[in-house]
Parts: C-alpha cells; structure tokens; sequence
C-alpha cells in the first residue's frame, strides 16, 4: 500500500511537470567574457552570439531562462553538481567531455587561430623551426589539447585560464603566439597593433554543443529540436550574420 | 616500482604515471619557490627588524610603511602587480630586467619574498622589543656596545620568542604559493590545474594535492618542533 502511495504520488508530481512545462525554469552556464559569444556590452549587460541563440532557444522550447556566469575550470563540475541545467559556452564536443555530459547535436563550429606579433615569421607547422619557441593555450581547452599532443616537448606551453591573462602576456612578450578559438583571437589579439594572423587555422573536433546531465535525456531531445528549428527558419542565420562575417553554422 | 602499484597504476584513468610525474615535477617547483622565498626573506628581515626597531624615524618610517603596505594587500593582487604590471612599462623588454621578468619564476619570488619579508619582520620585531629589560641591563653593566649587546644577547633570546610565530608564517606561505599558478607556473596547484582540465575529475586532481600539501606541512610542523625543542631546552621543566 505504502509503495503504491508513493508511486501514485510521483506519477502526480511528474504530471504536474508535464503540464507547468510552459513555466519550466532553466539555468544556463556562460564563462564571460568570450567575445563574441558571451560578453557584457558597455551597460553591462550580457550578450553575444550564444546568448541571443539561448534566448531564441528558450522562446522556442517555452521555458523561463536565467543565464548564470561561471568560470570555465568549474563547468562540467557545476553542472553535474546541479548548479545550472545547461552549458552554451562554446564548449566543443570531446570524447572525453562525452565521458561526463550529454551533448546536443553541434550548433557551431570554429577554428583554432595561430596569432602572434608582427616579426613572427615562422611556420607553424613547421616543428624544427617552431623548437624552443613559447606558445599559449587556454587551459582545457581543445587548442590545449592539440598542442600538447602534437607540439609537447618541442615548444613551451603555457596555460592560462583566461584569455584576457593570455593576450596580455603575448603584448608583454611572454609569448612567442597563441593557439587560440578563431574568434577570441580574431576580437582580443587582432584588434590591437603590431598583430597578425601567423598560421592557418585548424579544424578541431566536432563543433560546439549545448551540454547537459546524461540523465537528462529528454531536455537534449527538447533542445535537439529547438536548434533544428532555429537552424531551418533563418533565426540561426540572423544571429549568426550579427556577430561574424564568415561562416560558422553546423 | 613496486608489482602492486604499477598494477594499480594501470587500472586508473587519472593517476597514470604521466600525471604522477607532473605531480613531481609540481612539488619540486612549490618547494623550490617556498624555500628560496623563506630563506631569502629571512635574510632581508633580520636587519629589517633590528633597523624598525630603531628611535630614528627617518630609518624606522620606511620600513614600517613598507611591512604596512606589504601586510595590508593580498600576495594576489602583489603578484598580479609585479607578474603582468611590470610587462606594461614601456621599453622594459629592451632592458636587461626583461631577462628576469620575462619568465613567472622570478616575479613569482619577489612577490612572495617581499611579502614573507615584511610579515617575518614584524615578527622579528615584536620579539625584539619585548626582550625582558632585565637582559639588556645586565649586558649594560657588563660594558657590551649596542652591536654586541644584540648578537649575544637581544636577538637569541628575541629568536626563541619568534620561532613559534615563524613557523606559522613558514606553513602560510607554503599554502600561499597555491596562487604562484595564476602566472603560468605549474607548481602542485598549477598541475592539479592542468589534470583536472584534463579528466574532469575535481575530487581526484584536487585531493591528491591537497594530500601533497599536508605532508609538507607535517614535515615543516615537525622539523619546527624539533628546532623549538633544542632552543627552548632551558623552559622544560626539569624531570624527576
């Protein structure tokens, strides 16, 4: 009688889930700043590439939507400890991440940027020439992993947890370049003087997916078809052609 | 390597030998800082505190507003100033000073000798001014100058009051160097850091090294007791 009880209790508690879906709350983590997909504009407010794709997102799926700040180094871990429900800060698909959350299929998809001074003119690619040279790396990021993988021990890696960090100890010539997301790079290191693009970016992993619990199966299927009709209706591109002049739609 | 421990080794994700010996590596950089830090910091407070000790406020001002300054910041913000406030001024990577402000060690270990120094020379200072007036007389009366009076007689007696308040200032400094991986070192902090980016695995990367630290501060609170003992011999109570 008792587990009956209980039984029927938890059928009607997730029906009323089920019916209060249109005020459902979620959270979803950004790491701020990282133009331009999450940053504060000059009132402060949050905005950005993924941010506006979250609001259309919310609107889509008709659930209220509170945008939570959290360092990178603490994402997946926030997550998992309940702190927010979803990541839409650029977090690219890793078999490694897939180990700890669920993905969404890939909403976008960017290069690694090789950016360094002016005077530097040596081949990225090219390992013998690159011996010795210093190299910044966002810490744990898939740049990271690319240059500890194929460059570990030729060149110095330094990891930093913020971009900002990062830039500042290229202008202060601490590093020789940076490995970096394209379009960081393109906002925080081509904006200043005596930059430039110094190798061709590569393609890495399997794009930029919003990351959930794993046991939040039916949220991914939610959020699944909410990005296929953002994708399909021109919002997507609407969005996309406000923040970047190139393609990054997937 | 034992068989049991390379066996455990390989059924574990996370402590692989590779990351163990970035662990390694990290310790040996923590410890490295932390000591030359303490040791070169103890020598600039001794004389620091002999000197804040003296009436002239025209010697003892400076010193006080640089134990003021460097005990009222946080070691953070002293590292961030001297790490990437020193990148900044213009034309110091043409200097010869960029040689040693180019890589985190050494911004690293001035910021936390200046700090280590200014709070051991308050230490040291308190120690001296509270030596019992008694002493000082009585080294008066047998005709010792000032310079001799305070190598035989005020600073032994001042380091056995300080010694205890000492190894509280050694055990934080180690616990401070944690924030030495915000400037790209990779000391224990810094390589608990990088595996925990790597696995996302919080509880493992950050244990371990918290485990690390423990057992140095053991070795510190043990060796202290050891010197403590050998120079607070004559306030044990004789044994029956």
């Amino acid at each position: 009688m008792k587990k009956l009880m209980i039984a029927a209790s938890c059928a009607l508690a997730l029906a009323a889930g089920t019916a209060h879906a249109q005020d459902r709350n979620l959270r979803i983590a950004f790491d701020v700043p990282y133009e331009p997909f999450e940053y504060k504009d000059d009132n402060g407010e949050l905005t950005g590439f993924e941010v506006e794709l979250a609001d259309a997102m919310c609107e889509e799926m008709q659930a209220n939507c509170e945008f939570v700040i959290q360092a990178w180094d603490g994402m997946i871990p926030g997550l998992l400890a309940r702190k927010f429900d979803l990541i839409m800060s650029s977090m690219s698909i890793t078999a490694e991440r897939a180990e700890r959350v669920l993905f969404s299929e890939p909403y976008y998809n960017t290069p690694g940027g090789w950016f360094g001074p002016n005077d530097f003119n040596t081949d990225v690619t090219d390992m013998d020439a690159m011996k010795g040279k210093t190299i910044g790396v966002q810490r744990g990021t898939t740049m990271d992993t690319f240059v500890t993988e194929n460059m570990g021990g030729i060149v110095t890696i330094k990891r930093y947890t913020t971009a900002d960090d990062m830039v500042l100890d290229l202008e202060g010539q601490r590093l020789d370049a940076v490995f970096v997301d394209y379009p960081v790079g393109e906002q925080t290191v081509l904006t200043k003087d005596g930059f430039k693009e110094v190798g061709e970016p590569v393609k890495l992993g399997e794009g930029v997916g919003v990351a959930m619990r794993k046991r939040d199966k039916d949220l991914a299927n939610e959020v699944n078809a909410a990005l296929r009709t953002l994708k399909n209706d021109g919002t997507y591109d609407t969005i996309m052609q406000k923040y970047f002049n190139y393609d990054i739609k997937m | 390597m034992p068989d049991f421990i390379v066996e455990w080794l390989d059924r574990n994700d996370i402590f692989t030998a590779m990351t163990l010996m970035e662990y390694w590596d990290g310790l040996v950089t923590t410890v490295h800082l932390v000591f030359l830090s303490l040791i070169i910091g103890l020598a600039v407070a001794v004389p620091l505190a002999i000197l804040r000790t003296v009436k002239n406020p025209l010697i003892s001002g400076p010193i006080w507003v640089y134990t003021y300054l460097f005990r009222g910041t946080p070691l953070l913000i002293q590292l961030y100033i001297i790490y990437y406030g020193v990148a900044q001024i213009p034309g110091i990577q043409e200097t010869f000073w960029w040689e040693i402000f180019r890589e985190p060690l050494y911004p690293a270990l001035l910021a936390f000798t200046l700090n280590t120094a200014a709070y051991t020379t308050e230490i040291i200072r308190g120690a001296i001014v509270s030596t019992p007036h008694g002493e000082i007389e009585a080294a008066k009366a047998y005709g010792m100058n000032w310079l001799l009076r305070m190598r035989r007689i005020i600073l032994p007696s001042a380091a056995r009051r300080a010694v205890q308040a000492y190894s509280n200032e050694v055990i934080f400094m180690l616990h401070a160097s944690a924030i030495a991986s915000v400037v790209t070192i990779v000391d224990l902090t810094g390589a608990a850091r990088n595996i925990y980016s790597r696995f996302y695995a919080p509880f493992d990367a950050f244990i371990f090294v918290a485990l690390c630290y423990m057992v140095l501060t053991f070795i510190l609170v043990f060796a202290f007791r050891k010197l403590e003992n050998h120079l607070l011999r004559h306030q044990r109570p004789v044994s029956s």
